[in-house]
């Protein structure tokens, strides 16, 4: 079986791999690239865990082929930090205790970033919405929407929403 | 020492410092259990029953053995065939036969499924080809699924040598009741005679799953001379490591386990499914196995916990006061013995302070996954019928529903139906904070309505152990042997903090694996914070002890002449101020001249888990023409003991409303007439989304527990106790229907809102 070569930008640094036809791009970020930030749950883009920006667009990895990725650019939980210093999004989720086993949360970091760059201004229930894609079994949500609508006013340079 | 103190005293208990593990978390370099490779790794995969009920006649892997790529196939031949074994393991019953056969089945499968050989392959696309080469004969055999169809005359017989344990004289013939148990106080009959009002209900709930988000994954690698290491995502590294070595037949000290970052649990990792597997399939191929399951087989082959049937009596006199309490309880235990049918038939009635009570419960097997632990087993299944039947008894009495749990309630020195004594509770404590918030009292719309319903958990200590070193330069590090499955790791740094007098950021706990700490049970139970919390507050206790004897060496004085404050040595009694204090940090600088290295490790067997209550408050708004039930505004009222990361503990009580929720409108298992689960995947079977949900007010209310240092109880598990009677007696509120049967899903509503407005038409 002779595999694909892909050229893409991941996280801002061009980035080739080989893949198979059937890999999706989580099994390459995971498998082929040791990008393990993003997480399977499901493999049927029913949870988000993987969620990744590419082009733009917030998309689970799991529903994207490898080769799909030819030409994109990635963004990955790994991409979301400026170096040491973390996003508003990732500090507001630790400040709001907005996590606990903490499998799910890669996906909703890059779901929220997503989200306050589309909106910067999301209603408590258009980020609920938007949010509505990535599953979170042990919160019940409370603290990661708490979390996301503080990010929201911090990045618009505001104090404290919630 | 005893620590429970006013807050205003407490310098790091009781605060909200950022989580040590918080930074990995939110930037994706937490290592869970899928995470983990190692050189030369190959993948695993399983192979799994398409029947609910069969024989085995063959399994032929040579076909698979042959392809390109492919390093091993095991099957249960590769495992010894041990005998009936039981084991405790900390939230019910576990027999290794049945673990040993849940793994690989042995001459039948029990449920579609069930795990029948596993191959070992150099990628997981050679691994799956594989597994369509392993060829199995089987003669398939009728199935049941339904409890009470197990339960009947001539159902089909899962266990030829299961005979009913409970029951005299003993049975003659097998059956699907793996055991009856009862508990009795007072007389229940004479007690419905001086009844003024009686209520009566059969309730219904079917199998939920954990639905962790984090499927089960492992990477075995064993070495020529047998020594094993397993990583795994687990609720319990010395569980693995046990229930490893007893399924393969291998010493304990030749597994070595590893606790990875776990992505969720609630009861449902308290048990393996793939680590003896990968384990055989590492020493027949040679190399490092990886396996990690997909949602489907999550869903098929692991958890759920039972659904049941529930039928409740209660009889009250007219001024509210019980006086006799009946309830029948028949839970799934899925394909092997074991629904958690003991904590079903305690806590129900374990709230209330009554005098004649009879309770009968039956733990029945069917074509089902085996049923894990989930969360508070077997309580909220009990709860959900026995706190619809108070909701409907306040009714009938008109008296207000916390009004009559408050007046039955359980109060320190009330005794159990099951034997226990309730002692330094908070019950009453609870339902005063939820009659008092704000919430109970606000106003509602038409078509709104409101529910309360309670929850009780024992809580567990247990066997726990727990360190704390001093390294070089002062800074401190703390090992458990528990998975930090929620925030433990901040628990545990907080309070050897606080004990030690320094800031949190100076103290990094870590989770051992089995060879780096003593012996711990598994994370469950609601028992880190206080059991293995407990033991990590000693251990910093000794460390404090060594750093005053320590300091008194350095001064030449005696050591019950030093004073440990604030992180510092200070020389008390006739030599206060005699000498500058010593900072940790300076003392550890001189460890190695004033007698080694600084450090505790504390082993115990902690006693005294303080049970916990929940009250919950729920709103709802039912949609007439979909049956959607729409949740308003949510309340949930616990006493937590005391708090020591308040937002955690917010966050379980949070997390476990949420769960309830889903378990009361969506969740169930599908199965088709063959016995096959038709949901099986996150789009189907349903669990609450972001949008599904209000905020939830988490209120805690702090009633000590006396026997832990800092006054901790248990927290994770009561919340998810009383949902589900919350959401059914708000819906009852909202539309007058007494809805019994879970999920109360939007047909289901649909359906009895449409018979009722018939019947009113009618």
């Amino acid at each position: 079986m002779s595999k694909h070569h892909v050229t893409t930008t991941i996280n801002g640094e061009e980035t080739e791999f080989l893949c198979e036809t059937q890999e999706t791009l989580l099994d390459v970020l995971r498998n082929t690239l040791n990008l393990t930030g993003s997480k399977e749950g499901c493999a049927s883009g029913d949870c988000g865990a993987c969620s990744v920006i590419a082009d733009g667009t917030l998309v689970c990895s799991c529903l994207m082929l490898g080769v799909e990725a030819e030409g994109k650019t990635i963004t990955t939980v790994e991409g979301i930090a400026d170096g040491e210093t973390l996003h508003p999004v990732q500090r507001q989720f630790l400040e709001h205790a907005a996590l606990q086993c903490g499998f799910c949360t890669p996906g909703f970091i890059v779901a929220t970033k997503a989200l306050l760059d589309a909106n910067p201004d999301p209603t408590e229930e258009e980020a609920r919405y938007w949010l509505a894609g990535n599953l979170c079994r042990c919160t019940g949500y409370d603290k990661i929407i708490r979390a996301v609508m503080d990010a929201a006013a911090e990045m618009r340079g505001e104090a404290r929403a919630a | 020492m005893n620590y429970i103190i006013p807050q205003s005293e407490l310098k790091v208990v009781g605060t909200r410092p950022v989580r040590p593990d918080g930074v990995d978390k939110v930037t994706g370099r937490a290592t869970f259990g899928a995470d983990m490779t190692l050189a030369g790794m190959i993948w695993g995969k399983m192979l799994r029953s398409p029947h609910a009920h069969a024989r085995i006649v063959a399994i032929d892997t040579s076909r698979a053995l042959a392809l390109p790529g492919v390093r091993a196939v095991v099957t249960a031949a590769d495992f010894p065939d041990i005998a009936s074994e039981e084991a405790f393991v900390g939230e019910g019953p576990m027999n290794f036969r049945d673990l040993s056969r849940n793994c690989l089945a042995r001459d039948k499968v029990l449920y579609e499924g069930h795990a029948v050989a596993a191959v070992a392959a150099a990628s997981q696309s050679v691994a799956e080809a594989a597994l369509d080469l392993i060829d199995v004969t089987y003669e398939v055999l009728p199935h049941v699924i339904d409890v009470e169809a197990a339960m009947a005359a001539g159902a089909p017989i899962l266990h030829e040598d299961m005979f009913t344990v409970g029951i005299e004289p003993k049975p003659t013939k097998p059956s699907n009741i793996a055991k009856r148990v009862a508990f009795a106080k007072g007389d229940a009959e004479a007690g419905f005679r001086e009844a003024d009002v009686i209520v009566e209900g059969r309730y219904t709930t079917q199998p939920v799953h954990q639905a962790y988000i984090e499927p089960h994954a492992c990477l075995a690698q064993v070495a020529a001379d047998g020594q094993a290491h397993i990583y795994s995502s687990t609720q319990g590294q010395f569980m693995v490591r046990a229930y490893c070595a007893k399924v393969l037949g291998w010493e304990i000290a030749d597994i070595r386990s590893y606790p990875m970052e776990i992505g969720g649990g609630f009861g449902g990792k308290t048990l393996v499914y793939l680590e003896p597997v990968a384990l055989a399939l590492a020493r027949k191929a040679g190399r490092p196995v990886k396996m990690v399951m997909t949602r489907e087989e999550v869903f098929r082959a692991s958890g759920p916990t039972s659904g049941a049937v529930i039928e409740v009596k209660i009889g009250a006199r007219r001024d509210g006061s019980i006086v006799a309490a009946r309830e029948v309880l028949k839970y799934q235990a899925g394909a092997f013995a074991g629904s958690p049918i003991g904590p079903g038939c305690m806590c129900g009635f374990a709230m209330y302070d009554l005098p004649n009570v009879d309770v009968v419960g039956y733990d029945v097997v069917s074509n089902r996954p085996k049923v894990a632990a989930y969360r508070a087993p077997g309580a909220p299944i009990t709860s959900f019928a026995v706190e619809s039947a108070m909701d409907d008894l306040a009714r009938k009495l008109k008296i207000d529903p916390l009004a009559l749990r408050e007046m039955n309630g359980a109060r320190d020195g009330s005794k159990t139906h099951y034997g226990v004594t309730h002692r330094d509770i908070g019950f009453l404590a609870t339902l005063e904070a939820a009659r008092s918030h704000p919430h109970y009292s606000a106003p509602l719309k038409p078509g709104q309505g409101r529910g309360v319903a309670c929850g009780f958990w024992f809580n567990i200590g247990g066997e726990s152990s727990g360190a704390v070193h001093v390294n070089e330069d002062g800074s401190i590090s703390v090992v458990s042997g528990n998975p930090d499955i929620g925030g433990s790791r901040a628990s545990m740094a907080m309070m050897a903090a606080e004990v030690l007098g320094v800031p949190i950021e100076h103290v990094r706990p870590i989770v051992g694996d089995t060879a780096s700490i003593g012996f711990s049970h598994l994370t469950g139970g609601s028992r880190v914070t206080f059991a293995t919390g407990m033991a990590v507050t000693q251990a910093a206790e000794r460390v404090v002890d060594q750093l005053k004897q320590r300091a008194a060496q350095i001064w030449e004085i005696p050591a019950e002449a030093v004073e440990w404050k604030d992180g510092k040595a200070y020389p008390a009694g006739l030599n206060a101020g005699a000498f500058e204090p010593l900072s940790l940090a300076q003392i550890a600088l001189k460890a190695g001249r004033t007698g080694g290295p600084i450090s505790s490790e504390v082993t115990l067997n902690a006693q005294g888990a303080g049970p916990g209550f929940g009250c919950h408050i729920c709103d709802v708004e039912v949609d007439s023409e979909t049956g959607h039930v729409k949740i308003l505004r949510y309340t949930a009222v616990q006493d937590v003991g005391k708090a020591i990361h308040p937002s955690y503990v917010e966050g379980q009580i949070q997390g476990g409303a949420a769960q309830g929720i889903g378990w009361a409108l969506n969740e169930e298992y599908i199965y088709d007439k063959d016995g096959k689960m038709e949901n099986a995947g996150f789009l189907d079977y349903r669990v609450p989304v972001a949008s599904d949900l209000p905020l939830i007010e988490a209120v805690m209310v702090e009633v000590p527990n006396p026997r832990h240092p800092f006054g901790v109880r248990g927290v994770g598990e009561v919340p998810i106790v009383p949902p589900m009677a919350a959401v059914a007696n708000a819906i009852r509120a909202a539309t007058g229907l007494r809805m019994p049967d879970l999920p109360i899903s939007p047909p289901k509503l649909r359906a009895a809102l449409d018979a009722a407005s018939g019947a009113k038409a009618a």
